[in-house]
């Protein structure tokens, strides 16, 4: 009945797994008690669970990517704790099976459970608004996409008291994770998670690559669209090359561990190194994926903030479109040491170099943007600022890491483990934070805490430097990747520091929660009443904070890279018609959260063995995308005189907040003229 | 601006978004095959890499039959022209005929993924299963995973024909049987992929 599930798969023994598991048990229950008893759960479900609108399914990517960072730096807390004592005789706290599940899920967490959410999100967010459309090209679709990535986290959450994780890293490791040496269900849960969430990446690419490419306003050529919203089309289609191949390399390992095929064995005609190149094909350019959608939130905030056009945009967009393609010719360098000819490993070495020259035309565009711009130093400024500076160190540790005979004196030390989070956390996190702080106005309605804002950055910056420097010169000493225990006792000191770094990190944490809560509790005063909450460029900032549902009363036509700005510029910016017209709307569907709860379900009775419960659940999700396949209402209408009253109060925000600028700003001259006749 | 210009602005503004629909879709139902095709490519590398790995057993000469191939090649090439038949059935509003050729199609489908079975089943039987050798775990999981979308194919297919049935020739479901359409052309030129490169080129 339950396959293989029996109580001895819970570790009741395991004081460390047990107060976790507690206390998020704890947790969830208190916040299901809560829903219950204020009866939000009619609310949850008609407006955000069942919603196929962008903006709101965007909100629910990012508090994802929120709650799944706390477990993904709760594990990174735990691996630095280990390797700050266990040192010489001292064995640490964790045994060494639960430091190398630790690692695993740290890796898979914070790539497809927090960059991916994070960053799909804001895409969700922003890119329908900054192309003037109304939602993505498939809204139920991407109502999909987002429950099969709860799916997966589902599963990453469930393994953490029932069951194991995957003792192989993030990238699994053949052919150590075949059956035969990994009989239990950590593995299936890594492979599965890791499945049903690419699976809704894969739709998701789709659906962004259609949406951008179809559903711009007229007059918005490609040479016109927004940075963010070219670095998100770039992202989509390194998705949609990509992402199949994960899904072809996880299936072809499920194959291998329940069917006993022979693809990744070392045995029996399968090849090990096949699960390092299809891995990896996947593999750097998902590393682009994350990143180059952060590129474009820079250039969007650098441009803002400096209240100047991007510098050199065509080279920018040039420079992202050779990264998308050279992305996909640099796989090998994650393996130069697996034997192959010098030949080979040149030829990589060199694409690899090559991705530098772009980058740094980037790097260059930026400072030039803002070279004599009237600079604002807002926190999305900062998190710029931070990640210029730290990403270059991190991208010349990655040239050096190119060259194929370094790269054997550093390969699988801590080095690269210093290496990618320096191109990681400054490259794709930092973006994120600042698109956060930058686009959180235009999500909610109020601009986030500065103070508070700036504070986490200080934390998350020197807790970054000193969380990874120290990795640098250890791993020139030549500490390995991924060991739960070390001899030698030169190396501790370093470990002790970037365990001080991980905690330092830890209150830039602390103040981006405090930061939260501040600004909801400050909301009156942080009200952005305009919509235009920086003096902004793009079309997003033409919207109301919060949009509409429908985004655009009228669809804008664009006539300029900056389209926004130049309609300030021109006069034609807030224009309030007197009759407006009907608007299509896709109606709410409940097949999103169907099928990520039967997916959820899938993958458990498969990891588990449960076979009735994982053929009941397909047949569950095959019905039901029938069912929805054969829905031609799904949408409505709605009414000119509904738009028009929304619109109108708009506006009277607007007048209210002008006129009360207006007397905060006369009652100003009246103290400046007061303190004139004193002198 | 005057009032007239703007209304007539957005009365445009709003076909428009009705014009789009079914091209957005077709749009995005090419990008999906196009993902599709890379998951079969990857399948495909593998078998280029390790499709020659017998591990001491037995190998494509031993196993295939051009004869019974070719017939199981024929019916679904068929299958394919009697699609496109019923799609200019379909344009030409015959309900009847295009029903009828869908019936045939279907009818074809389920021969060849018949015939396929039967071949794997008759492998298994022989010791050849999935399980033997690297070569033969590439070569049921890239023919199997062709079949498998074959029958997702004719669950498809079966599923129109109801709604083809029940609510006539309407925009939507037009829409659909063209994507079916695609799907189902898209399916005979794998074939001819997997059939070069898997049964010619092994039994060379």
């Amino acid at each position: 009945m339950l396959g293989k599930l029996s109580w001895s798969d819970i570790p009741l023994h395991d004081p460390i797994i047990m107060g976790a598991l507690g206390s998020s048990t704890i947790g969830a229950i208190a916040l299901l008690g809560l829903v219950t008893y204020k009866k939000w759960w009619g609310y949850l479900w008609n407006e955000w669970f069942t919603t196929v609108d962008h903006k709101k399914i965007g909100i629910m990517y990012i508090i994802l990517a929120g709650v799944m960072m706390l477990r993904g730096f709760a594990d990174a807390v735990m691996m630095r704790a280990q390797q700050a004592i266990a040192a010489g005789g001292n064995e640490g706290y964790l045994t060494s099976h639960h430091f190398d599940q630790v690692f695993g899920a740290h890796g898979t967490i914070m790539i497809i459970f927090v960059a991916m959410p994070f960053i799909i999100g804001l895409m969700n967010i922003i890119v329908p608004l900054q192309i003037g459309a109304r939602d993505v090209a498939f809204p139920v679709m991407n109502s999909v996409s987002f429950y099969l990535t709860v799916a997966g986290a589902g599963l990453m959450m469930i393994s953490l008291g029932v069951g194991e994780f995957a003792n192989t890293g993030w990238t699994g490791l053949a052919p150590l994770f075949e059956k035969e040496f990994n009989p239990g269900v950590g593995v299936d849960y890594w492979a599965w998670a890791f499945q049903l969430s690419g699976m809704g990446t894969l739709l998701g690419g789709i659906n962004f690559v259609v949406t951008i490419l179809k559903m711009r306003a007229p007059g918005m050529s490609l040479m016109k669209m927004p940075l963010f919203t070219w670095t998100s089309l770039t992202s989509s289609v390194l998705i949609i090359f990509s992402f199949p191949v994960i899904t072809g390399a996880l299936t072809l390992l499920t194959l291998d561990r329940y069917l006993g095929m022979h693809f990744f064995t070392n045995d029996m005609g399968g090849n090990m190194m096949m699960w390092n190149n299809l891995f990896w094909m996947w593999g750097h350019p998902e590393v682009y994926i994350v990143i180059l959608p952060a590129f474009g939130i820079f250039s969007e905030v650098v441009a803002t903030f400096s209240s100047k056009r991007l510098f050199a945009y065509k080279s920018l967009v040039w420079a992202t479109a050779v990264i998308m393609i050279l992305s996909f010719t640099v796989w090998l360098h994650h393996f130069f040491t697996m034997g192959n000819t010098v030949n080979v490993n040149v030829f990589f070495g060199i694409t690899t170099m090559l991705i530098a020259i772009p980058t740094g035309v980037k790097v260059y565009d930026w400072l030039f943007t803002m070279y004599r711009g009237r600079i604002r130093f807002t926190s999305p400024m900062y998190w710029t600022l931070g990640f210029l500076t730290a990403f270059v160190i991190g991208g010349m540790t990655g040239v050096l890491m190119a060259i194929p005979g370094a790269d054997y004196v550093v390969h699988n030390s801590v080095f690269l483990v210093a290496h990618y989070h320096n191109m990681l956390i400054p490259g794709a996190l930092f973006g994120y934070f600042a698109g956060f702080s930058y686009w959180f106005p235009k999500m909610f309605g109020f601009k986030l805490d500065e103070k508070w804002g700036k504070r986490a950055f200080w934390g998350w910056m020197i807790g970054f430097l000193v969380a990874f420097m120290p990795l640098y010169a250890v791993g020139f000493m030549g500490m390995p990747r991924r060991a739960a225990h070390y001899d030698d006792l030169s190396w501790q000191p370093y470990m002790i520091t970037a365990a001080i770094g991980t905690a330092i990190v830890g209150l830039g944490i602390a103040c981006q929660v405090i930061q939260i809560v501040v600004s909801i509790r400050k909301r009156e005063s942080l009200v952005d009443a305009t919509g235009d909450a920086w003096d902004g460029r793009t079309l997003e900032w033409a919207t109301a904070s919060p949009p509409a549902e429908y985004n655009f009363a009228v669809v804008p036509v664009v006539g300029d890279l900056d389209a926004f700005w130049e309609m300030k510029e021109n006069g034609t910016a807030y224009k309030h018609y007197p009759v407006y017209a009907d608007i299509q709307m896709p109606k709410n569907q409940p097949y999103g959260v169907i099928i990520g709860g039967l997916a959820l379900a899938f993958g458990f009775a498969m990891i588990w063995y449960i076979w009735w419960l994982a053929i009941a659940s397909l047949i569950g999700i095959i019905a039901t995308i029938i069912i929805s396949g054969s829905n031609d209402n799904d949408g409505y209408l709605i009414p000119a005189s509904e738009v028009k009253r929304v619109e109108d109060l708009r506006f009277d925000r607007m007048k209210q907040a002008a006129k009360e600028e207006e007397n905060e700003k006369s009652s100003k001259e009246e103290v400046y003229e007061y303190s004139d006749k004193n002198n | 601006m005057s009032t007239v210009t703007k209304t007539t602005n957005i009365a445009h503004d709003h076909d428009h978004g009705h014009h789009d629909q079914s091209e957005i879709k077709s749009f995005g139902f090419w990008v999906y095959l196009m993902t599709d095709l890379i998951l079969f490519s990857t399948f495909f590398a593998t078998f280029a890499v390790i499709g020659k790995n017998y591990a001491g057993g037995p190998g494509a000469k031993e196993l295939f039959e051009l004869p019974f191939l070719f017939i199981e090649t024929m019916l679904l090439l068929v299958s394919s022209v009697t699609f496109g038949f019923a799609m200019i059935a379909m344009k030409q509003g015959k309900k009847q005929q295009m029903l009828s050729l869908l019936v045939v199609t279907g009818l074809l489908g389920a021969g060849f993924l018949g015939m396929e079975l039967y071949e794997f089943v008759h492998m298994i039987g022989e010791g050849a299963g999935p399980d033997r050798s690297g070569f033969l775990s590439a070569f049921f999981t890239l023919v199997g995973f062709h079949g498998l979308h074959v029958t997702f194919g004719i669950v498809w297919l079966t599923v129109m024909f109801i709604q083809i049935v029940k609510m006539g020739f309407t925009t939507g479901v037009q829409s659909r049987l063209e994507r079916l359409s695609l799907f189902w052309h898209f399916l005979d030129i794998v074939w001819v992929g997997v059939f070069t490169f898997v049964y010619l080129f092994g039994l060379i």
